[in-house]
């Protein structure tokens, strides 16, 4: 296999994995506010993702990081393309991050309530722009030799709107699942209960997505060249639907498994369809940022690779470890008890 | 102004704010983790009640810390287009081992260090910390091998209309990078070194817990002296490195107009970049300045006028910033020596003048750092990457000036208000003092451990 093609699936495993673990803290982030009805409930939810959101986050910047090293290209021209809309991300994040260390350092109503509306807005922000990200890359961006001809405004067209939508509420589903495996009681209840209005929603908003994929991208030219593929959205919907399933029966942990899964193959149904492009142009197919013509040098991408191939493994090794030391539930009393805690 | 002096105003901004917090990261997270070990050793309280306070000063730097670094990493794009397009095949690639071997360890193991108190055992919970600390530390050297080879590109062709690697190991070996990477390390020791001793003098003039504070001082003490004497030893070998690959700046740093031999360094120096030439040249010592760029007394400086002026660096921020940095360093090195010593004496409390200097010496390495950055990076123009590629053709081609002015006026605001919020907690909870909380000292053991 051609070392471009083996970079263009750790790219769509590392976006992808992205999205799965930042998802239930972007999730959870939109939620917490309106889940947790008092400052303990709310400190319960913020210390369910205390531990892991950084290292969630990692995995973007390694995404940003692996895009830069093995296709510079691709990385110069997607992030000054979509200038504005990285900002308002990045502002969102940053706000995100330090929303969580702060929120707890003062004993004010005031001080919480305002850190908690930030959460809120930190959190829905970036899901939805990167699922307007997402879904314009997936059309194809507005351009050719002479550069970019599209604007903040361009992008929120109506089937990248519509993916920010989905994004949205694939994560507030996942989020609302993960509060709920990790807290007891009526706060865990209250969870489900978000998870199993919004799941409707989600259900047409992924059927419509799917049909407007055949509509408006090209995405699945890749499939029907190699119908075996189709496996992929298939799937995805079969999740989705599984992860109603297990929460109607109480399988929390289940759903959230259902959930997690939904969102690697709805995501990897994009990237598959993108194949070999990383962002095709609406205008010219011949201006399109392939794997072949945006690539770092075959030594690069071979010192790369076996950096990938040796850390990569061992970078899961331990983040499945600290996810065990932190299984369970999170409750008030550990809250409470731990002066150290958000 | 253009989009190229917008985006470089926005980068030396966000990446000094940056590294405000940056080097406390580097040196305290250090220092919590040799407190700790002592408790986990010693099972001495004492111990566990310093790794948790200093721990807490550390977390709220740390927070800053790592929402500011996303900015860089995306910013590379977002304004360097040309820069990222070009270099990407060498450049990129360090950035995303950093981001591989460094950044996943530290948030990994941050989380177990503030979670875990009562999930792992008291050992791993010390090793988490120092996993931490090497993370953070590792993380520096990919950065600073990046930030090195754009001082001093090594092992690359330009092909294919760019720079493309040909030698991984000279990348990784250029000893411009290892060199600021040794520097950079040391000076953010020093600087928490000095955090530690200035916060402790302050409760020690308040006879806060004095057993604690005293103890605090005592390891900062002796932490800033070693620091800070390597700082000088490698400050020492990065004027010598600048002054062979980089002369423009050499010069620039020492205000030298004119070409010379055996030069001397003048103690007191007022340059006139108009006029090519200094106002004021005072208190010559004969002979040093060659022997610190050659090590030989007779060794040949070359003046700026050798350059044209669309290759000289500006002179003044580069002089000024070199000459406060050094200048900085004697005063750091005369304070860690006294505080070692009243230390060792068993006389901390007895020097009050000393305390309330250390109080009022909290910014001096701050200070001190952002002008070596200044130094180095202004000190580097008209080139992004020496010699290659100018600032000037790097900036991105699809980005308006009034997008970058916007983003400008946008992260300014955010990181003004977030960074006055952060000193604010800082000094908050650095005043309040420890407090009595043990918990995470008696472990519960098996059952909790995986
Ligand atoms: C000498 C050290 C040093 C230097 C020059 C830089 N950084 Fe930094 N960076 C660190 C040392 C560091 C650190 C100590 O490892 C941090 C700071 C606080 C922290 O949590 O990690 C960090 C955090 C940090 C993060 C967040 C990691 C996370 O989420 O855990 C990113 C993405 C970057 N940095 C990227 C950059 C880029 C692109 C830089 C170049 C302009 C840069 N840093 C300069
Ligand atoms: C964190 C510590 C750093 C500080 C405080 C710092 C400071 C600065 C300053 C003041 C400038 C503006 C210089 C000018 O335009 O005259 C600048 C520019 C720049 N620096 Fe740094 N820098 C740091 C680290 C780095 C690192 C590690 C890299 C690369 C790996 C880097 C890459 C750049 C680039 C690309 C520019 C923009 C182009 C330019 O103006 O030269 N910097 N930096
Ligand atoms: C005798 C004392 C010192 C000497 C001779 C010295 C020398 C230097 C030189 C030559 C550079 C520029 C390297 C370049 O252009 O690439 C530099 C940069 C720097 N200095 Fe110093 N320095 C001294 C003291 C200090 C002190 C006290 C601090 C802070 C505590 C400090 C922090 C820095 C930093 C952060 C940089 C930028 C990173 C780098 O380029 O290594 N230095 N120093």
């Amino acid at each position: 296999m051609e070392l471009q093609v083996t970079w263009f699936v750790l790219w769509g495993v590392l976006w992808t994995v992205y999205f799965m673990l930042d998802g239930f803290v972007l999730g959870a982030g939109m939620l917490h506010k309106f889940v947790g009805r008092t400052d303990g409930e709310r400190r319960v939810i913020i210390n369910t993702v205390g531990p892991v959101w950084d290292g969630n986050e990692v995995w973007l910047i390694t995404a940003g990081g692996a895009t830069f090293a093995a296709f510079p290209t691709t990385y110069a021209l997607m992030f000054s393309y979509l200038y504005t809309a990285l900002l308002l991300l990045l502002f969102s994040l940053i706000v995100r991050g330090v929303s969580f260390e702060f929120r707890g350092k003062l004993e004010s109503e005031r001080w919480k309530g305002a850190w908690d509306t930030a959460i809120l807005v930190s959190s829905f922000l970036p899901a939805l722009l990167f699922g307007v990200a997402f879904g314009n890359i997936f059309k194809g961006l507005p351009m050719d030799r002479a550069g970019y001809h599209g604007s903040l405004l361009s992008l929120l067209n109506p089937f990248g709107l519509l993916t920010g939508l989905l994004f949205v509420l694939l994560f507030l589903v996942h989020g609302a699942l993960y509060l709920s495996a990790k807290t007891e009681g009526d706060l865990s209840s209250r969870a489900k209960a978000v998870a199993d209005r919004v799941w409707p929603a989600l259900l047409l908003a992924a059927a419509v997505f799917l049909a407007a994929v055949y509509l408006s991208t090209s995405l699945y030219d890749n499939f029907f060249r190699a119908p075996l593929l189709f496996a992929v959205p298939f799937l995805a919907v079969a999740a989705l639907l599984a992860t109603r399933m297990f929460s109607a029966k109480r399988r929390i942990l289940r759903a959230f498994a259902a959930s997690c899964a939904t969102i690697v193959l709805v995501v990897s149904t994009g990237v598959i369809g993108l194949f070999p492009n990383l962002i095709p142009s609406s205008l010219d197919p011949a201006s399109s940022l392939t794997i072949f013509n945006s690539s770092s040098s075959r030594y690069t991408l071979k010192i790369m690779t076996a950096v990938a191939l040796v850390f990569v493994p061992i970078v899961i090794a331990y983040k499945i470890w600290v996810y065990r030391v932190f299984r369970g539930k999170v409750t008030e009393e550990d809250v409470l008890e731990d002066p150290q805690a958000y | 102004m253009d989009v190229v002096a917008l985006s470089r105003l926005q980068f030396a901004i966000t990446s000094m704010f940056h590294f405000i917090f940056v080097p406390l990261t580097l040196g305290l997270s250090i220092l919590v983790a040799f407190m700790e070990t002592r408790y986990v050793r010693t099972g001495n309280a004492l111990y566990l009640r310093m790794a948790k306070f200093w721990g807490k000063l550390f977390l709220i730097n740390f927070a800053l810390g790592v929402v500011t670094g996303i900015t860089l990493e995306f910013q590379f794009g977002m304004n360097w287009a040309e820069y990222s397009r070009y270099v990407g095949d060498i450049f990129g690639a360090p950035l995303a081992i950093e981001a591989t071997l460094a950044f996943f360890l530290e948030s990994v193991f941050i989380g177990v260090w503030l979670f875990g108190w009562n999930k792992v055992s008291s050992t791993f919970h010390a090793v988490s910390i120092w996993i931490v600390a090497l993370a953070t530390n590792l993380s520096a050297l990919w950065i600073l091998l990046a930030n090195g080879w754009m001082q001093n590109p090594v092992g690359y062709a330009i092909r294919n209309g760019r720079a493309e690697m040909v030698d991984f190991a000279a990348m990784v070996t250029n000893p411009y990078g290892l060199l600021k990477f040794g520097h950079t390390l040391a000076s953010g020791y020093v600087l928490a070194a000095f955090f530690v001793l200035g916060i402790s003098a302050w409760h020690l003039l308040r006879k806060n817990q004095p057993d604690f504070f005293r103890s605090s001082f005592r390891i900062g003490a002796f932490f800033g002296l070693i620091s800070i004497l390597l700082v000088f030893a490698t400050g020492d070998y990065s004027a010598v490195l600048v002054a062979r690959i980089q002369p423009a700046k050499f010069a620039a740093s020492e205000a030298v107009w004119e070409t010379r031999k055996g030069a001397g360094i003048n103690i007191f120096v007022i340059p006139d970049a108009k006029n090519e030439c200094n106002l004021v040249e005072k208190f010559c010592i004969p002979n040093l300045l060659s022997y610190l760029a050659f090590h030989t007394p007779d060794g040949v400086i070359k003046g700026l006028k050798e350059y044209p002026k669309s290759e000289r660096p500006p002179v003044a921020p580069v002089f000024y910033s070199f000459r406060a940095m050094v200048g900085m360093g004697f005063l750091m090195v005369v304070l860690a020596l006294y505080a070692v010593m009243v230390s060792v004496r068993g006389t901390v409390e007895k020097n009050s003048l000393l305390l309330r200097v250390l109080v009022y010496s909290i910014p001096i390495p701050y200070l001190a750092i952002q002008l070596g950055w200044l130094m180095a990076e202004v000190g580097r123009q008209p080139w992004i990457v020496y010699g290659v590629l100018k600032t000037s053709d790097a900036v991105s081609r699809s980005i308006s000036a009034a997008q970058v002015a916007g983003s400008l006026v946008g992260f300014t605001l955010l990181y003004g208000f977030l960074g006055a919020v952060d000193i604010f907690l800082l000094f908050k909870y650095a005043r309040k003092g420890p407090g009595d909380d043990l918990s995470g000292a008696v472990k519960t053991g098996a059952g909790q451990e995986v």
